[in-house]
């Protein structure tokens, strides 16, 4: 992540950063904006004005108005005046940003996180990531669909405790 | 509309009329993907067929805010897609192509369209557009997505049963005059090509022609000869079935002007 550490930052930064830490992707609560590396600048202008800059995961992610209306929510409930909330598509969102934490909620929440560091992203074809169950840690799934209940997951099912479970795809 | 782009240079105008393709072919395909919805053979596809339409659109609104910010003229997404007539539209026919209520149907016209859907935007990452090019990025990683998926689908509908097999190789056959469109160069295309914002389209053909041709072969399904294609859409010459998509999609932002959610 091009993120810097939180200890790099002055302290009006620092307890910034921590504020946004509050907001969560509404359609997967277990992870902050941070964990899932659609948090990608906040910083205070010259005239306190706060910019915040988001990436989102897929072009028509519903999520996104969402989540800057949050962001406003939060940061006006932390005492910051105006704030503006800038959505950029560059460089491109990839599962690669999300956090090591962040993969861990996700797997206690039941979605299995994305194959790191995959190759398999541009791959056309035979490119099925191996995944493990997230309820019982068994290798042995298959894919019932390749999409799911948002446009970031698939739907999987696993074999041994044949239980379905939600996938983050990886892009 | 018309009136207020005369005030665009004609690079910009060429531009402009680049977006309108890219984003038309977005909005129209995700529109007839949206026709699916509570309608698919299964569940599961279902939710494929919406998840594939919402990243249509997704794309569809980066590009018309850009293109509405090209033209100037004060037009936002909304606009450019609930304001605008039939002739205005600049999608290819091949989008455009109804259900028929037949998955066949549906699968072999996103097939075709994503197998060069994903060397568009692959080229486009090249853009010397800066704009384009972050747009690209984003959508090529979700149109290999959904070319992964047609393809799959083609296999498993074409080396499936009889039955399966046969409307497959039918709606392929039916669909077919529609792909040359895809290829065709004209002014505004020749125009980006020399400016380096899109690829020439015949450019294209090699890596889709491969694509198609691995895909049928797997799938047991013949590759129909090469015959009269039908062209037009994107000079705003359209079938009967543009005009029944934008009566419904249309409706209420023409009906009540400026509503809002």
């Amino acid at each position: 992540m091009p993120l810097q550490t939180l200890e790099d930052f002055p302290p009006e930064l620092d307890k910034l950063w921590q504020t946004l830490e509050a907001v969560v992707d509404p359609e997967i609560p277990v992870l902050t904006i941070a964990d899932l590396g659609l948090l990608r600048d906040a910083e205070i202008g010259a005239d306190e004005t706060v910019t915040v800059t988001i990436t989102p995961t897929y072009s028509g992610c519903p999520a996104m108005n969402m989540i800057e209306q949050e962001i406003k929510r939060v940061l006006g409930e932390a005492g910051y005046g105006a704030v503006e909330v800038k959505t950029v598509l560059h460089p491109a969102w990839t599962t690669d940003w999300l956090s090591e934490s962040g993969r861990e909620k996700l797997r206690a929440y039941g979605i299995a996180p994305p194959a790191k560091g995959s190759t398999s992203k541009r791959a056309l074809f035979g490119a099925e990531p191996e995944v493990t169950c997230p309820h019982c840690g068994s290798k042995e799934t298959e894919q019932v669909s390749a999409f799911g209940s948002t446009a970031c997951k698939a739907l999987w099912r696993c074999r041994s405790c044949l239980e379905p479970f939600d996938y983050f795809k990886c892009i | 509309m018309t009136a207020d782009t005369e005030k665009m240079t004609p690079e910009q105008q060429a531009l402009f009329d680049y977006l309108l393709r890219l984003g038309d072919n977005a909005v129209v395909l995700s529109h007839r993907l949206g026709e699916w919805c509570g309608h698919a053979p299964v569940l599961e596809e279902d939710i494929a067929l919406i998840n594939v339409a919402l990243d249509l659109l997704g794309q569809a609104r980066s590009i018309m805010t850009y293109a509405g910010e090209v033209e100037g003229a004060g037009h936002d997404e909304d606009a450019l897609v609930y304001r605008r007539d039939g002739f205005d539209y600049r999608n290819v026919l091949l989008v455009e192509q109804p259900n028929e209520e037949n998955f066949a149907v549906a699968i072999v016209r996103q097939f075709l369209f994503d197998a060069w859907h994903y060397e568009l935007q692959t080229a486009l990452l090249q853009s010397s557009d800066a704009r384009l090019a972050a747009i690209a990025a984003k959508s090529v990683k979700e149109v290999t997505y959904h070319l992964r998926h047609s393809s799959e689908w083609m296999v498993r509908l074409g080396d499936g049963t009889s039955e399966s097999h046969g409307r497959v190789q039918e709606a392929l056959d039916d669909l077919w005059r529609f792909s040359g469109e895809l290829f065709e160069a004209d002014a505004v295309e020749e125009r980006m090509a020399a400016a380096g914002i899109g690829p020439h389209p015949q450019s294209l053909y090699a890596a889709w022609s491969e694509t198609v041709d691995r895909v049928l072969a797997e799938a047991t399904l013949s590759r129909p000869e090469d015959g009269w294609m039908q062209s037009g859409g994107r000079n705003g010459r359209h079938g009967e079935h543009l005009g029944f998509i934008l009566a419904e999609m249309q409706f209420l932002q023409r009906a009540y002007p400026d509503a809002r959610w």
